[in-house]
């Protein structure tokens, strides 16, 4: 059944008012070279009765693992009051609705998680969520390219310890907008920025500088340093966290002399399941002085004709739906659904729960890698401290290693040899509070058994 | 009926110019494109030095209920911007040929382009 609510007729109708022959004939400003004729790669439509079963068959291959994969998304302990209360009938929405005035408590929902997540990133305001982290951190670039108007290179400085899948979206969302992402190399023995590797663009145009903390290695990143040397010659500052970490760690607000000028970063961790891979929802939050560049929507608090205070979608006439082609993003919309288990997540924990859950992934982590790296031919790639990521160096290459993990249900981490060929065969790997002592000695047992005869072979 | 002086330039895009003794060109926006925006609760002014050409878009007015481009309908360098404008972006309401003007550029050559209008022929696109 198609979902299209207007007959030929109607559609007729309507083409005559505005005197056109036919609905492609609005699409003729697009050129023909960059017009999709058929989707050559989308199979035939299945019916519900297969398509059901097709997901059921695919959803049970995700279970009856343990899971050590870290890599930007992560497996927390989701209180079942999270998704219990986010799925009643007046929340369940994936979007901010039309007429959102209409809606006062998903308004307010969505003011008090921009008020968290502000507090949470030390930033003076926070925007109602974006579509992911990888998403999130493209826009930030953008914005910083429209807020930084003393500089002209459109040049943003990303260290190669920023998550190498965000750096790819990057480039693909702000590539063909002129913006120069340049690559800042990493220290091979701690698996972090110098500082000092900064020094090379001393003399530059550097519109915005990327830095990741805790870094895709799971390492800290000098912020200090990089976040003064940045603002010193002009360039923004845009951090990427983990929002679980921010309950341990310094908040990109107080980065440094002067701070971070944009935090934003990938918010699955706070109650969203992982869900083989989406929907999660990215969060961008910023100083005061750029709101007007920041993209997507905001809500407002703010009091009615008779003084009883409401809350207001606010700063639209930015928005797409409003300024068009000029607006700040085509992001028009946020992830409502997902900011509201977020809400939830973060009310329940408060500032103390996340603290714990923090502080349980750094101690399982620790434990995990001082367990594995006592087997034989296994050894930390990196010297530095980290906090619920690390990497595992191995004598032979990681994906058969990790296959024989599996067959055993274990989803040992992810190989980064694709992205870092120059770490050889390298494993990067994480264990939440989720984990316990006895998941941490069943991998171990496993890994130890499968080196075993790996070097018996 | 909006005001519109008699002294100024305008441009069909209701930016209005007035060229100045020192040989500089103050450009705001009329009285009739403060009235169309409503309340402004913003004003996005360039630097000052910035060079501008004919048509472009060089700052950005932006009401609660629309953010609209200022084109400059001269080239020119910027070399003032109205500061003022930062906290207190109704003075384009109040005093759109005052206080609200909003920058003011120094002409690459003369000011003079059939693109400008003057008041009377403004007043007629005005109608239309």
């Amino acid at each position: 059944m198609p979902f299209i609510p207007h007959t030929e007729d109607d559609i007729r109708e309507m083409l005559g008012v505005i005197g056109v022959d036919s609905i492609e004939q609005l699409f003729d400003e697009i050129p023909s070279g960059l017009k999709i004729e058929a989707l050559s790669g989308v199979p035939p439509a299945l019916s519900e009765m297969e398509i059901q079963r097709l997901m059921r068959e695919r959803a049970a291959r995700d279970e009856g693992h343990l899971n050590f994969i870290g890599a930007g998304a992560y497996e927390h302990h989701i209180p079942a009051a999270v998704w219990e209360v986010t799925t009643r009938g007046e929340f369940y929405s994936a979007y901010t609705p039309y007429q959102a005035e209409a809606s006062q408590g998903t308004l307010q929902l969505i003011y008090e998680y921009q008020s968290m997540m502000a507090a949470l990133t030390g930033m003076d305001v926070s925007n109602a969520s974006l579509y992911d982290g990888a998403s999130a951190m493209a826009e930030a670039a953008l914005m910083a390219v429209r807020a930084n108007r003393a500089s002209n290179s459109g040049r943003i400085l990303v260290p190669a310890t920023v998550n190498p899948a965000y750096r790819r979206v990057a480039h693909s969302i702000a590539g063909g907008q002129g913006l120069e992402f340049e690559t800042v190399p990493y220290c091979r023995e701690a698996g972090v920025t110098l500082p000092e590797a900064l020094r090379a663009w001393d003399d530059a145009d550097v519109t915005a500088l990327v830095i990741q903390q805790p870094n895709f290695f799971g390492g800290y990143e000098d912020v200090a340093a990089m976040t003064d040397w940045a603002r010193a010659k002009g360039a923004l500052v845009i951090a990427v966290v983990n929002p679980i970490s921010l309950a341990l760690l310094e908040a990109p607000g107080t980065w440094g002399e002067n701070g971070a000028d944009i935090a934003c970063g990938e918010g699955q961790p706070l109650g969203v399941p992982l869900s083989s891979g989406g929907p999660y929802f990215g969060f961008l939050a910023c100083r005061q002085a750029l709101v007007r560049q920041m993209p997507g929507r905001i809500v407002g608090r703010t009091v009615d004709l008779d003084g009883r205070s409401g809350f207001a979608l606010t700063l639209q006439a930015r928005e797409q739906h409003i300024r068009r082609s000029k607006a700040t993003s085509n992001i028009c919309t946020n992830q409502g659904l997902m900011v509201t288990a977020a809400t939830i997540y973060m009310s329940l924990l408060g500032a103390e729960g996340l603290a714990r859950v923090a502080a349980a992934c750094v101690a399982n982590t620790a434990e995990l890698v001082g367990r594995l790296g006592s087997i034989q031919g296994v050894r930390r790639t990196f010297s530095g401290p980290y906090f619920h990521e690390s990497v595992l160096s191995f004598d032979h290459p990681v994906a058969p290693l990790l296959e024989a993990l599996a067959e055993r249900g274990i989803l040992g981490g992810y190989d980064l040899s694709r992205d870092y060929p120059e770490l050889g065969h390298a494993l990067l790997l994480c264990a939440t509070e989720t984990r316990t002592t006895t998941d941490i000695e069943t991998y171990f047992q496993a890994l130890d058994d499968v080196l075993r005869h790996a070097r018996v072979a | 009926m909006s005001k519109i002086p008699a002294e100024l330039k305008y441009a069909r895009t209701h930016e209005w110019l007035r060229p100045e003794d020192d040989g500089s060109v103050t450009l705001g926006i009329s009285d009739h494109a403060q009235e169309a925006l409503g309340d402004l609760v913003f004003v996005e002014i360039p630097e000052v030095g910035r060079s501008v050409t004919p048509g472009e878009a060089c700052a950005v007015v932006e009401s609660v209920k629309a953010a609209s481009d200022v084109y400059s309908p001269i080239a020119g360098e910027v070399t003032a911007v109205n500061e003022a404008l930062a906290s207190q972006p109704e003075l384009l309401n109040s005093d759109p040929y005052g206080e609200g003007w909003i920058m003011k550029i120094r002409p690459a050559s003369g000011i003079e382009t059939p693109e400008l209008l003057d008041a009377k022929a403004y007043a007629e696109t005005l109608e239309d």
